[in-house]
């Protein structure tokens, strides 16, 4: 089977946001796989594990995403690929899924997994695009994966809800928490990653010229939100504080 | 300059969502005193397309097949795409549901258009439609503009307020007819995990749990406090992964993000990952015994105590005052 994975590098979940000229500052910042992108990565390693074939992991980004990169193949991907967008400007998700369907375009793909949404940029759109791109089926917030031949059974997050889906490849997954339990790589793993093929591609080696993949929207700003100030600890008799704070949600912060 | 925007209405449980309201008066802004049409899909919903007209719609396309009566990316990529190419609308907004992230990156890559999603704000500088969203959960904002194809649009239930309902106001209701061809994912089942109660993303108050409620049980008085102000209950993953309540719960990085009026947080910690999904709320209450706990940090109201003591005795105390 042929499995794709497409990932994103992203700001560990534990980092703080500062701005520095007008920008999310990257200064001494931990990098991670996107959560969501590692549920995908594990997903993929179990499919090839049942049904054989090869998993490939597909990042668009800056040359430092290898190690990401490198972390997909020590937990069990079999090969790499890194797309260099670091020439064009004013990108958008138009922009990371027309690469990307570029890049697929004269593959022969059978399964494409994603993360639902990066926890950075926070959209959700790049998975569904490039279905669209591709003219395959999506299907997004997925649980839990099965693979019978061309049939595949998956079960998604609505809300809360349960959908259970069937549908055929070639599609396209997001994945969502609840999928799996991806591994850590091990020492063997991080060992043979080394030696995996990581292939670095530009924008050009896909012909695609940098205004069609110039983004359909652009940012203006980016700030951080107000600060919010520690409030108010209520203090004495356990009845007198609940008293009090039902009192201050109804007169002072007038939300019940 | 005055734009047509497109609003796709959001039906669940046989009724419309609140953000399809919230959508209609985004979808003002956006067409600077053009018309708003909202689109109803499914099976038989022509009987809610006045609701869209006294919150603030121009006209309602209803769009009714059998095809649609669960949601599928297919059936409703085919029924709006028709619906587009027949109307020419320079806008469209969704919620940002899991109807609308399913639907609208599908939709605007087949129309070549940009989208924002997820958006929280709308403002009009000098005929510029300038977006604001959240990113990195919460912890900044960007604004943006789009810059080419229909203007797609997300919006983020709880932010943008609706319009006063308005039942003098009236305006066409037309059935419009779509050919919908092959389905590609098909909805065997639905199993529904969430109590018919209040939903988590649109609530507006929200009682959360976290590993402090101990057991399945412990969520007894948190359901009990929010059935009395009407509320949706969730939980941090730590509950979640305690097997204390269902995974759809889970706000935060990895679960839900929502901006409730009032968010009471009982045996949460408060770990940034947490923060993410619930930060914006506008009033925050922490119940927890541990003083020291972050959770503090971002509350406006703490109280210092055992949630058992505490939550059951808030709940009395609303009743109270409630009634
Ligand atoms: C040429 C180019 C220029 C750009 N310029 C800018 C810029 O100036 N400013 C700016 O803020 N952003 C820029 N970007 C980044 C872009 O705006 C988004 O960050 C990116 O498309 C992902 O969007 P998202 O974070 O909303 O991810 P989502 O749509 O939320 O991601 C969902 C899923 O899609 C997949 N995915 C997302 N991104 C990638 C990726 N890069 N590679 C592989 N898989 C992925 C993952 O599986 C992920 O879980 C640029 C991107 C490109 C390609
Ligand atoms: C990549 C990643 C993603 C994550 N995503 C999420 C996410 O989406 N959502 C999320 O919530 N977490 C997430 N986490 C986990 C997060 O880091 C914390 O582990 C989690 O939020 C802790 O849950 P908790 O506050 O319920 O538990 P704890 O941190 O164990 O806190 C329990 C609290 O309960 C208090 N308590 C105990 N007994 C009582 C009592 N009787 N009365 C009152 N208070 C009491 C304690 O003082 C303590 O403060 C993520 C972590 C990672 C690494």
């Amino acid at each position: 089977m042929n499995i794709y994975v497409i990932l994103k590098r992203t700001f560990d979940t534990e980092e703080k946001i500062a701005i520095e000229n007008g920008k999310i500052s990257e200064d001494g910042v931990e990098f991670i796989i996107n959560p969501y992108d590692e549920y995908a990565v594990e997903e993929a390693i179990k499919l090839r594990d049942e049904h054989g074939g090869e998993v490939t992991v597909v990042t668009v980004g800056e040359e430092e995403s290898d190690k990401q990169l490198r972390t997909a193949l020590a937990m069990g991907a079999d090969k790499a690929v890194l797309i260099d967008d670091e020439d064009v400007e004013d990108g958008d998700q138009f922009s990371t899924a027309k690469i990307l369907a570029a890049y697929f375009e004269d593959k022969e793909v059978d399964i494409i997994l994603g993360g639902n949404v990066a926890i950075d940029g926070a959209s959700g759109q790049v998975g569904p695009r490039l279905a669209e791109l591709l003219d395959i089926p999506h299907v997004t917030t997925i649980t839990k994966l099965e693979i019978d031949g061309m049939d595949v059974k998956i079960e998604r997050d609505v809300e809360g809800d349960v959908e259970v889906i069937e549908t055929s490849l070639p599609v396209l997954v997001t994945a969502q928490q609840g999928l799996n339990e991806p591994r850590y790589p091990s020492l063997p793993g991080i060992m043979k990653a080394k030696k995996k093929p990581l292939e670095e591609l530009e924008i050009d080696d896909l012909d695609l010229d940098e205004d069609e993949v110039e983004g359909k929207t652009r940012t203006l700003e980016v700030y951080l939100p107000p600060e919010k100030q520690a409030g108010k600890v209520l203090e004495g008799e356990l009845d007198d504080q609940v008293k009090e704070l039902v009192s201050l949600l109804r007169s002072e912060a007038k939300v019940i | 300059m005055a734009k047509k925007v497109l609003v796709l209405g959001e039906v669940r449980d046989g009724e419309l969502r609140n953000v399809s309201y919230e959508a209609v008066a985004a979808a003002r802004e956006i067409a600077e005193g053009g018309e708003i049409v909202s689109v109803l899909c499914g099976e038989s919903v022509s009987g809610l397309a006045d609701n869209l007209i006294h919150y603030g719609a121009d006209r309602v396309l209803v769009v009714e097949d059998e095809k649609l009566e669960t949601y599928t990316t297919d059936g409703y990529a085919q029924a709006l795409l028709q619906v587009i190419d027949q109307e020419n609308p320079e806008g469209i907004v969704f919620g940002h549901t899991a109807m609308g992230k399913d639907l609208s990156p599908r939709l605007a890559a087949k129309l070549g258009s940009g989208l924002v999603s997820d958006v929280t704000g709308i403002e009009n500088t000098g005929g510029n439609l300038i977006y604001t969203r959240p990113i990195y959960s919460g912890k900044a904002f960007e604004k943006k503009i789009i810059t080419d194809g229909i203007s797609f649009v997300t919006i983020r239930p709880n932010n943008i307020a609706a319009l006063e309902k308005d039942e003098s106001r009236s305006g066409d209701v037309t059935n419009v007819d779509v050919s919908i061809m092959d389905l590609r994912t098909i909805v065997k089942e639905i199993v529904r995990k969430t109590t018919d109660g209040v939903d988590l993303s649109e609530a507006k108050i929200i009682v959360a749990g976290g590993r402090g409620v101990k057991s399945a049980e412990g969520f007894g008085p948190l359901e009990e406090l929010a059935e009395v102000l009407g509320a949706a209950v969730g939980a941090s993953r730590g509950a979640c992964d305690a097997e204390y309540c269902d995974y759809g719960l889970q706000i935060g990085q990895t679960g839900k993000v929502v901006t409730p009026d009032l968010y009471i947080a009982c045996g949460i910690s408060g770990a940034i990952q947490h923060l993410a999904g619930m930060s914006n709320s506008k009033i925050i209450v922490a119940i927890n015994k541990d003083p020291e706990a972050n959770i503090f940090n971002i509350a406006d109201y703490g109280i210092v105590g055992d949630l058992f003591e505490v939550v059951p005795k808030l709940t009395e105390e609303f009743k109270k005052v409630l009634v």
